[in-house]
C-alpha cells in the first residue's frame, strides 16, 4: 500500500492535470484539499448573501420562500461538509506527516480516494437545486416529515451525505493510522504537537458520528421509497426519533468542526507569545473530555420535543459541564500569551480574534444550555447568531489563522503582511456587524429559516445584511494574498517565524515534495 | 519500525476502525428499538398503544376524582371526512370504562383503506390511558361512500398522576397502502 514512499529520494515533481488526478503526495492532496474548501466557502457564501439579500428588507423582494429555504439549506451543508470539514483535512494532510516526522500518510492512494469523492458529491448537492421541486428545503438537519415530503432533491441529499460521509471517513482512517503508526522515533504521544492531537481525537469522533448519520440518511432514504416507517408517522413510525438519531450524530459533529480549530490556535498562539503552550497535557486531556461529553448532550438541541423533566435536566447539566474543559483551553491559551513577547503578524491576530470570538460564542452556548430559557431562544436568531459565532469564529477564523501561519512554507514566500491585516479587521468588524445584532433579533422573537419577518426587525436585518455583503467580498483578498504568494515574494526561511517549535520548521520553505524519507531524530 | 512492520500495523488499524464504523452504523439502526423500549416504558411521545390492554385484576372505580377527556381527529392524505364523537370533551371517574364513537365517511367510489395513530398528551398520561377496544388496532376499510361507526373503549388507570386533570386522545387517520411514504 505504500508503494509512494519506497525508493522515491529524488524530488521530481510530476507535470500536468495526472499529478493532480493520481496523486498520492500528501501535500499535493492536502493542496487539492484547501482549495476545494475554498472553493466551497465561496459557493457557500454566495448563498449566504442571496439569504442576506432577501432579509435586507421585510417583505418578498429577491426570491420565493421555496427558494428561499433550499438557500439556507444548502448553504449550511455545503458550509460544513463542503468548506469546513475538507478544509481542516485539507490542514491535516498537508501538516500532520511533518509534525510527526513522517515521510507520507499511512494510506496514500485511500488518501487520494478520498479527495476525489468530494467533487462528486458536491455537485450532487448543487445539481439539487435544478432537478423538479428543487433542492432540500428542510433545513441542514432534514427534519421529517418535511424531509420525507421532498422531492427528488432530498434523494441526491441524502447520496450527497452518503459519499460525503464516506470521504471523511476514510480521511480519518488514514489520519488515525499516520499518527498511530508512522511518528518519527522518539515521537512520544505526549511530545506530540497539539495539531497532531486534536485531529487524533476529531478523527475518533468522526469514525463514531458519521456512520450513525449515514444511519438516519438511509432510514429516511428507504422511507421515502422502500414503504418502511421509521420516520414516518402515517405507518406508526416517529418523526422525534429522527431528531434523536441526527443529534446523536449532530454534537460530536459540532466538535469536529471545532477541535482541529482549537489545534491550529495552540500552534499558533505559542509562536508568537515566545512562549511554550501554557498547560499542554491539560490542553490534551481537555480535548478528550470535549469528545467524550459531546456524546452525550444531545438532546439539548432538541429541549422543546416534549422531554420528561428528568431527562432535560440530564441533558442540561451534561451541556453545562463541557464549559469546564473549554474554559481550561481558552484559559491556557491566555496564559500562553500572559508576560509573553507577543508581535501581531496576520495569523497571530486571527487566532486572538478566535479566542475572543470563540469564548463569545461559547457564552451564548451556555445561555441555551439552560433548559428553561432554551424555551425562548429555540429556532429564533440567536441560535444563528451563537453558532456563526462559534463556526465562523471558531473554526473558520483559526483556518485563516493557519493559512497564514504556513503559507510561507507552502509556498517559499511570505505574504503581504499589509493585505493580510486588510482582510483580518475588514472580516472581524464585518462579522461582528453581521452576526451580533441577530442575538438582538433572536432576543424579540425572530425565527430562522423564514425569508420575510415584521416591521420591528427591519434596521437590525438592514445593518446584518450590509455587514454580509462587506464580510463576504473581503473574502477576495484572501484569494488574492494566496495568489500573490504563490507568485512570488520575499523569500521565507526554513523558519519562517522567530524560532517557532516543531519539525515543519526544519525543513526548507517551500517544503521539498518529499520530506522526512528518513525520519528525524526526536530529542 | 521497519516498513514491513508499518505495513502490517497500517493494515490492522484500517481493519479495526473500518469494523469500529460498520459497528456505528448498525449501532445507529439499533437506536430505533431502543428509542421504542425506552418510550413504551416511560411513557414518552403519547405511546400508550401497546400498553393498552387491561390488567388481569379490574380496576376499581374511584368515585372522588373527576378527569376530563378531550377527542381529537386529523385525516391526513386519504379521501376521508372522520368526525369526532359528538362529546367532544367527556368527563370519566379514573377506573371507569367509557365508549365512545368516531364517524368515518369515505369521500370517493373507490375502496380505501386507513390506519389511524393515536396519540395521547400530556406524555405523562400516555401509560395511564388504556384503550381496552379501538379502531386504530387494525385498518379500516370503507367501500365507496360508505360510512362506518369507529368505537374506542377506554379505562383510565386510577394511578394517574394527581396533578393531570385534562387528557387529550388525538387519532391521525393515513391511508394504509403498502407504499405508504411514496408522495410520488
Amino acid at each position: 500500500m505504500t508503494t509512494a514512499v519506497a525508493d522515491h529520494h529524488h524530488d521530481e515533481v510530476p507535470k500536468g492535470i495526472t499529478r493532480w488526478l493520481f496523486t498520492t503526495n500528501h501535500k499535493d492532496i492536502g493542496t487539492l484539499y484547501l482549495w476545494f474548501s475554498f472553493i466551497m466557502f465561496l459557493v457557500g457564501g454566495a448563498m449566504a448573501l442571496v439569504i442576506r439579500a432577501e432579509l435586507f428588507m421585510p417583505g418578498l423582494q429577491v426570491v420565493n420562500p421555496h427558494f428561499y429555504n433550499q438557500m439556507v439549506t444548502v448553504h449550511a451543508l455545503v458550509m460544513i461538509f463542503g468548506a469546513v470539514m475538507p478544509g481542516f483535512v485539507g490542514f491535516a494532510n498537508w501538516m500532520l506527516p511533518m509534525m510527526v516526522g513522517a515521510p507520507d500518510m499511512a494510506l496514500p492512494r485511500m488518501n487520494n480516494w478520498s479527495f476525489w469523492l468530494l467533487p462528486f458529491a458536491t455537485t450532487l448537492l448543487i445539481a439539487s437545486l435544478f432537478v423538479p421541486g428543487g433542492g432540500p428545503a428542510a433545513g441542514w438537519t432534514i427534519y421529517p416529515p418535511l424531509s420525507i415530503q421532498g422531492g427528488m432533491g432530498v434523494d441526491l441529499t441524502i447520496f450527497t451525505i452518503h459519499i460525503l460521509g464516506m470521504s471523511s471517513i476514510l480521511g480519518a482512517i488514514n489520519i488515525i493510522a499516520t499518527i498511530l503508526n508512522m511518528r518519527a522515533p522518539g515521537m512520544t504521544l505526549m511530545k506530540m504537537p497539539l495539531f497532531v492531537w486534536t485531529w487524533v481525537i476529531t478523527a475518533f469522533l468522526l469514525i463514531a458520528a458519521m456512520p450513525v448519520l449515514a444511519g438516519a440518511v438511509t432510514m429516511l432514504l428507504t422511507d421515502r421509497h422502500f414503504g418502511t416507517a421509521f420516520f414516518s408517522a402515517a405507518g406508526g413510525g416517529d418523526p422525534v426519533m429522527f431528531q434523536h438519531i441526527f443529534w446523536f450524530f449532530g454534537h460530536p459533529e459540532v466538535y469536529i468542526l471545532i477541535l482541529p480549530a482549537f489545534g491550529i490556535i495552540s500552534q499558533v498562539i505559542p509562536t508568537f507569545a515566545r512562549k511554550p503552550l501554557f498547560g499542554y497535557s491539560s490542553m490534551v486531556f481537555a480535548t478528550a473530555a470535549i469528545a467524550f461529553l459531546s456524546f452525550i448532550v444531545w438532546a439539548h438541541h432538541m429541549y422543546t420535543v416534549g422531554m420528561p423533566l428528568s431527562g432535560e435536566l440530564f441533558f442540561m447539566y451534561s451541556t453545562m459541564l463541557i464549559a469546564i474543559p473549554t474554559g481550561v483551553k481558552v484559559f491556557n491559551w491566555v496564559a500562553t500569551m500572559w508576560r509573553g513577547s507577543m508581535t501581531f503578524e496576520t495569523p497571530m491576530l486571527y487566532a486572538i480574534a478566535t479566542v475572543a470570538l470563540f469564548t463569545v460564542g461559547g457564552l451564548t452556548g451556555l445561555m441555551m444550555a439552560i433548559t428553561p430559557a432554551d424555551f425562548q431562544y429555540h429556532d429564533t436568531y440567536f441560535i444563528v447568531a451563537h453558532f456563526h459565532y462559534v463556526i465562523f469564529c471558531g473554526s473558520v477564523l483559526a483556518m485563516f489563522s493557519g493559512v497564514y501561519y504556513w503559507l510561507p512554507k507552502w509556498t517559499g514566500h511570505m505574504y503581504d503582511e499589509t493585505l493580510g491585516k486588510v482582510h483580518f479587521w475588514l472580516t472581524v468588524i464585518s462579522f461582528n456587524i453581521t452576526f451580533f445584532p441577530q442575538h438582538f433579533l433572536g432576543f424579540a422573537g425572530m425565527p430562522r429559516r423564514i425569508p420575510d419577518y415584521s416591521l420591528q426587525f427591519a434596521e437590525f436585518n438592514m445593518v446584518s445584511s450590509i455587514g454580509g455583503f462587506i464580510l463576504g467580498f473581503s473574502q477576495l483578498i484572501l484569494l488574492w494574498v494566496v495568489i500573490k504568494s504563490i507568485r512570488g515574494g520575499k523569500k521565507a526561511t526554513a523558519e519562517v517565524w522567530d524560532n517557532p517549535e516543531g519539525l515543519e520548521w526544519t525543513v526548507p520553505s517551500p517544503a521539498p515534495y518529499h520530506t522526512f524519507a528518513t525520519a528525524p531524530e526526536v530529542r | 519500525m521497519t516498513e514491513r512492520n508499518v505495513r502490517k500495523s497500517n493494515r490492522r488499524v484500517t481493519g479495526w476502525l473500518s469494523l469500529w464504523v460498520v459497528g456505528m452504523f448498525g449501532f445507529g439502526y439499533a437506536l430505533v428499538p431502543l428509542y421504542s423500549v425506552f418510550c413504551e416504558i416511560t411513557g414518552l411521545n403519547g405511546k400508550s398503544a401497546t400498553l393498552s390492554e387491561v390488567s388481569a385484576a379490574p380496576l376499581t372505580i374511584d368515585k372522588s376524582r373527576t378527569v376530563t377527556v378531550e377527542f381529537t381527529v386529523n385525516v391526513n392524505g386519504i379521501p376521508w371526512r372522520v368526525d369526532q364523537p359528538k362529546t367532544v370533551r367527556l368527563n370519566v371517574h379514573p377506573g371507569e370504562a367509557t365508549t365512545v364513537i368516531y364517524e368515518a365517511h369515505s369521500l370517493v367510489d373507490a375502496m380505501t383503506t386507513g390506519q389511524a395513530v393515536p396519540s395521547v398528551t400530556p406524555a405523562k398520561a400516555a401509560r395511564h390511558f388504556r384503550k381496552t377496544e379501538c379502531f386504530c388496532f387494525t385498518r379500516q376499510e370503507l367501500v365507496g361512500g360508505e360510512s362506518k361507526l369507529m368505537p374506542v373503549t377506554f379505562v383510565v388507570d386510577p394511578k394517574l398522576p394527581a396533578e393531570v386533570k385534562t387528557i387529550t386522545l388525538s387519532y391521525e387517520v393515513y391511508p394504509a397502502n403498502d407504499n405508504l411514504t411514496n408522495n410520488s
